[in-house]
């Protein structure tokens, strides 16, 4: 047990990893688009959050610019601009439940459980106590991808990818002390352009089939019949 | 109880286990008028509880023409298996001979087989109203004792022991800071403890209403001295899990030795932090409306949940750190 020796910032950074570990839960589970666009908001403000206390802890001063771009981008604008989608796509009384929402927590838990072996050699390599969060950001990775893969719902699938950045991110800030600054623009502009023509694509999703479940794109049909 | 004179340590874990009983009532009853106040109503005095008590030892029990044995025994037992599992939880000092004889799987031991007694009177004498409950309680508590145990082994994780002195006592000596593990226990054992005493998002308790209700509806045939003996024992179970919260989680102020004016400082935090624990109750228990029986499985879901991510986190972010 050394915890206790870890200086109090680092103790918080551990605690606002597993909070946002839990989001990453919360999103899974939601059924409400406007309760999981939430969630995904909260995510991002804890992993803003934890790039703002690796900054402090380690006097890294450009990750504090990381940290406000995260701020402002994923837990303002992304999440503003996908509650604006929903309420145009009239999707905001929308209520999707999981199917079999025990089995893919469990799954989830399971994901927790590979990533963390998936680390430990690293972790067991003696180096920044931080790498103990690379276990936690792998499974914040992971779980968005089980959300893309359980989702019928096209919306909830964007947060499950935007939530995969989240994890990203929090893997290169605990593990590296953050990408260079010309890499962190570049990808944060990736990801809003994304955001803009992923809210093209539900337009054009829900032109062509009608709805934005997107498993109705498997089935084949003649033009013009019925769906 | 004279000043200065210190107690020996069975005698003091018997007056912790009376003190228990006593102050079981009195919770009750605070957490009742906490929330006629936060309903705009006078309320009746917290010490209600212990009057209705009082009026129910003295009336006659009367039984049902079907009734056998288990029903006339079921209050007893499932009174004094309560009463000796609490007797376990550290109240007002830790390190007693009743916490060391009894671990916390014991005291989930003993609560499941409280339950089990509690169900089978319910069944008993075959109204309708009992056999809906009886299921009903099993299915609640089926959901609930995973997390519960699981919460539990976080902090015997943490702690190396299932014994709960030992836990509270690891709190108390470790300045052990923020631990994610910790505050996911936590928050999985409260919603175990709402599961499992009742209250409001998943029973009511102070509902004779026919469709939701599950506790009162296995007691319904109960009167006179055993009705007493099933809400003294449900009493003593919202203590049980307010001082398992409150002590092992936030240990402050529970002493280790039995010098007399310890114990009263022990007495006085334990009672300080139950009342505010009590109004925190009644506080989410107005804000919040009973949700569907069919709900409560993921309620209980999140339970686990949050219980098994307090274990994860242990293990990822606590020991390789």
């Amino acid at each position: 047990m050394n915890l206790e020796q870890l200086p109090l910032l680092q103790q918080l950074m551990i605690v606002l990893a597993a909070v946002a570990l839990f989001t990453s839960f919360v999103l899974l589970e939601q059924a409400r688009l406007v309760a999981a666009i939430h969630a995904f908001a909260w995510q991002g403000v804890l992993v803003a959050m934890v790039t703002a206390v690796v900054a402090t802890s380690g006097g890294l001063e450009h990750l504090f610019f990381s940290a406000g771009l995260t701020l402002g981008l994923k837990a303002v604008l992304i999440p503003w601009m996908l509650h604006r989608l929903v309420r145009r796509l009239e999707l905001d009384r929308h209520s999707e439940p999981l199917r079999r929402p025990v089995l893919v927590v469990m799954a989830a838990v399971a994901l927790v459980i590979f990533s963390y072996w998936l680390v430990l050699p690293m972790v067991q390599e003696g180096l920044m106590f931080t790498r103990n969060i690379v276990a936690v950001s792998l499974a914040v990775v992971l779980i968005g991808l089980l959300m893309m893969a359980v989702r019928q719902q096209a919306v909830a699938q964007v947060l499950g990818f935007m939530s995969m950045e989240n994890g990203l991110f929090l893997a290169a800030v605990s593990a590296t002390g953050g990408m260079p600054l010309v890499v962190e623009l570049g990808v944060a502009f990736d990801v809003l352009v994304a955001m803009v023509l992923f809210g093209v694509f539900f337009f054009q999703i829900r032109e062509s089939i009608d709805s934005l479940d997107v498993d109705r794109m498997n089935r084949l049909s003649e033009r013009g019949e019925d769906l | 109880m004279d000043h200065g004179v210190s107690l020996s340590p069975w005698g003091l874990a018997l007056l912790q286990a009376l003190l228990y009983a006593v102050l079981a009532p009195l919770l009750a009853g605070w957490v009742r008028k906490i929330k006629a106040w936060l309903q705009n109503r006078r309320g009746a005095s917290p010490l209600q509880p212990y009057r209705d008590l009082y009026k129910l030892f003295a009336k006659e029990a009367r039984m049902a023409h079907t009734a056998s044995l288990v029903f006339r025994a079921a209050p007893y037992i499932v009174f004094a298996a309560t009463w000796m599992a609490v007797s376990a939880v550290p109240l007002i000092a830790i390190g007693l001979p009743t916490g060391a004889i009894a671990d916390v799987i014991v005291v989930a031991g003993l609560l499941a087989l409280a339950r089990f007694f509690l169900a089978l009177a319910g069944m008993d004498v075959g109204t309708a109203f009992g056999g809906m409950g009886a299921s009903r309680e099993m299915f609640v508590s089926a959901l609930a004792e995973p997390a519960m145990l699981m919460a539990i082994f976080t902090l015997a994780m943490i702690a190396h022991s299932t014994n709960l002195s030992s836990v509270a006592d690891y709190q108390l000596l470790n300045e052990s800071g923020l631990r994610p593990s910790y505050m996911f226990a936590l928050a999985g054992l409260v919603l175990v403890a709402i599961a499992e005493t009742g209250r409001i998002p998943v029973d009511n308790p102070s509902t004779h209403l026919e469709l939701t209700m599950i506790h009162e509806a296995m007691i319904l045939e109960y009167s006179g001295r055993h009705l007493a003996l099933m809400e003294w024992a449900a009493q003593l179970k919202l203590l049980l899990y307010g001082a398992l919260l409150v002590n092992v989680f936030l240990p402050w102020g529970i002493t280790r030795g039995t010098d007399m004016s310890d114990l009263w400082l022990g007495l006085a935090a334990v009672v300080i932090k139950l009342a505010l624990l009590g109004a925190a109750l009644a506080l989410s228990e107005t804000v919040l409306a009973k949700m569907r029986l069919f709900r409560v499985p993921a309620f209980l879901n999140l339970a686990l949940l949050l219980a098994l991510l307090g274990l994860l986190s242990h293990v990822i972010l606590e020991v390789g750190a």
